[in-house]
């Protein structure tokens, strides 16, 4: 009696799986099988093994894996060095208050730093080298880029170390191990699926970054998501545009087969806590 | 504990400043009374009175104010009654298959939301503009509230349910007066969630918005096309004090709840 209740509560949210969950992606695959004219083909997918569109998968990968490597580098000492501070709580909560800041803005700040009169050339001059170009350049994409995801590195990364036993370090230290072997050998693998997860909160949404490109990069970086975003809004080329969009989530689908842990992790980004 | 030595300390202080030092040099020129965020020359608030004389801001920031809640509602709503049922799905083969189809929406690129979310609407005919934003908005945030208010449940005793159900309350009782109860730090989890998500959109936004319907993240994007302009940066410092005290607020409140609880 009690289940058949319970199960009608289930209507909206089967009502919402069909229309925004399933629906969408039988829409993609299908556009993607569209020319201009709505008439089918195979075209789309032929254009995506072009040397045009291989090569601008390739760099998307190349910036995503470059950003992905440079906010890993910052965000495991960090988090790390966090776990050992008293309040790390509170402290946690401080490194997560930028991620909630509208990403845009924290985008347009960058025209600002970044600009040809900005505080970084002010600097570069003060100490006697000529002006800079800095933004619309890739080093800022990247730079932005990973000042964008650091949160949401860090946060699985702390949550994978707070979990840690001390008592292991402990023991590997007691064994006679010097610190960076136990680093090495007991809390780098023992915190993988952490750092597996920040992987995964960085990488995917790297690959589909659009606004960045255009704020900072001037349109020099073209990732996927920008080649999507210009396809639908741009060109109105939808079908190709679903084609990219059909890549993409396969290789997100690689990226979570490698990154995944057997439970599934609630970490898209910082506020998925 | 090991203590943390200098140089990791100033590790730590230095990424806290590169987090923070765009953020509050945006804040700070928003008080510039010059009009580029190179040499402060003065002390001004005209450009946050600008923010607050323009109409078209400002009906701009209702309606982001207003898709945030009524996104976080609806989203809300749905997203416990199907937690709710998915609690109660005895079939584990279809509670995982149920399970993965919810977090489809969370692990998917923002770009591909928008693009397949902007053919749905065009299919079924809905115009873009508020309705087709709302519409997003709730559906991407229904996963995040399931994904706060089904750990509560799993975690709740079913004897509890039985207990009410002996002592004769009545089905609409049971989820009124003790699930609902049970779960409420979950749903308001959730809510805020649904909330803060929907503030923050931009890429599915700015597929699905059209042209006489606007955000403030959409908004900002195509102020920030046009060059650098110090509204901007009044707003931001408008959102960066909004946020602050929501954060403070949620993680205190938060904080007294598992307080009251058990404790962390």
């Amino acid at each position: 009696m009690r289940k058949k209740g319970n199960l009608l509560s289930l209507i909206p949210y089967y009502i919402w799986i069909l229309l925004f969950v399933i629906a969408p992606i039988l829409l993609v695959a299908y556009y993607s099988l569209l020319d201009l004219h709505g008439h089918f083909t195979i075209e789309n997918y032929k254009n995506f093994f072009t040397s045009v569109y291989l090569k601008m998968t390739l760099s998307s990968f190349w910036y995503a894996f470059l950003i992905t490597l440079f906010s890993l580098l910052v965000s495991y000492p960090a988090a790390y060095f966090i776990t050992k501070l008293k309040h790390k709580q509170l402290w946690l909560i401080l490194i997560i208050i930028p991620s909630w800041i509208n990403l845009l803005l924290k985008t347009y700040a960058f025209i600002g730093i970044f600009g040809n009169k900005g505080p970084i050339n002010a600097f570069v001059q003060a100490i006697g080298l000529p002006k800079q170009q800095i933004l619309f350049t890739d080093i800022a994409f990247v730079f932005v880029a990973v000042y964008i995801f650091i949160p949401f590195m860090i946060l699985p990364i702390f949550n994978a170390l707070d979990k840690l036993n001390p008592a292991l370090i402990d023991a590997s230290r007691d064994l006679g191990a010097s610190k960076f072997t136990t680093l090495r050998r007991v809390v780098i693998p023992l915190t993988m699926n952490g750092i597996k997860s920040g992987i995964q909160a960085v990488f995917i949404p790297s690959l589909s970054l659009f606004m960045i490109t255009r704020l900072i990069a001037g349109n020099r970086v073209i990732t996927l998501g920008t080649a999507i975003e210009e396809q639908f809004l741009v060109t109105q080329n939808w079908g190709m545009g679903s084609t990219i969009a059909v890549f993409l989530i396969i290789f997100m689908l690689i990226i979570m087969l490698f990154t995944g842990e057997k439970r599934k992790g609630a970490v898209r980004n910082g506020k998925t806590k | 504990m090991e203590k943390l030595s200098k140089k990791s300390k100033l590790y730590l202080a230095f990424v806290f400043v590169v987090l923070y030092a765009p953020i509050l040099f945006l804040v700070f020129y928003s008080f510039n009374s010059g009009d580029s965020m190179t040499n402060f020359k003065s002390f001004t608030l005209s450009h946050y009175k600008d923010v607050f004389n323009d109409s078209r801001l400002i009906v701009i920031l209702i309606n982001t104010v207003v898709v945030a809640l009524l996104s976080a509602l609806i989203s809300t709503i749905i997203g416990t009654l199907g937690s709710i049922g998915i609690i109660a799905i005895r079939n584990r083969k279809l509670r995982n298959m149920v399970l993965s189809l919810n977090n489809i929406l969370i692990v998917s690129p923002d770009v591909i939301i928008g693009a397949s979310f902007l053919i749905l609407f065009t299919m079924v005919g809905v115009k873009l503009g508020f309705t087709s934003v709302l519409l997003s908005h709730a559906a991407f945030s229904i996963p995040i509230v399931v994904l706060m208010v089904l750990p509560k449940l799993q975690e709740m005793n079913s004897s509890l349910i039985d207990a009410a159900l002996d002592l004769g309350a009545s089905r609409r009782d049971v989820l009124t007066r003790v699930i609902l109860p049970y779960i409420k730090p979950g749903i308001f989890a959730g809510f805020f969630m649904a909330l803060t998500y929907s503030l923050d959109d931009f890429a599915v936004t700015f597929f699905v918005t059209g042209n006489g319907f606007s955000t403030l993240s959409v908004e900002i994007y195509s102020m920030a096309r046009a060059g650098v302009s110090l509204t901007v940066n009044a707003i931001s410092g408008i959102v960066f004090f909004v946020t602050l005290i929501l954060v403070l607020g949620y993680y205190f409140i938060s904080n007294h709840q598992s307080r009251t609880g058990a404790q962390k």
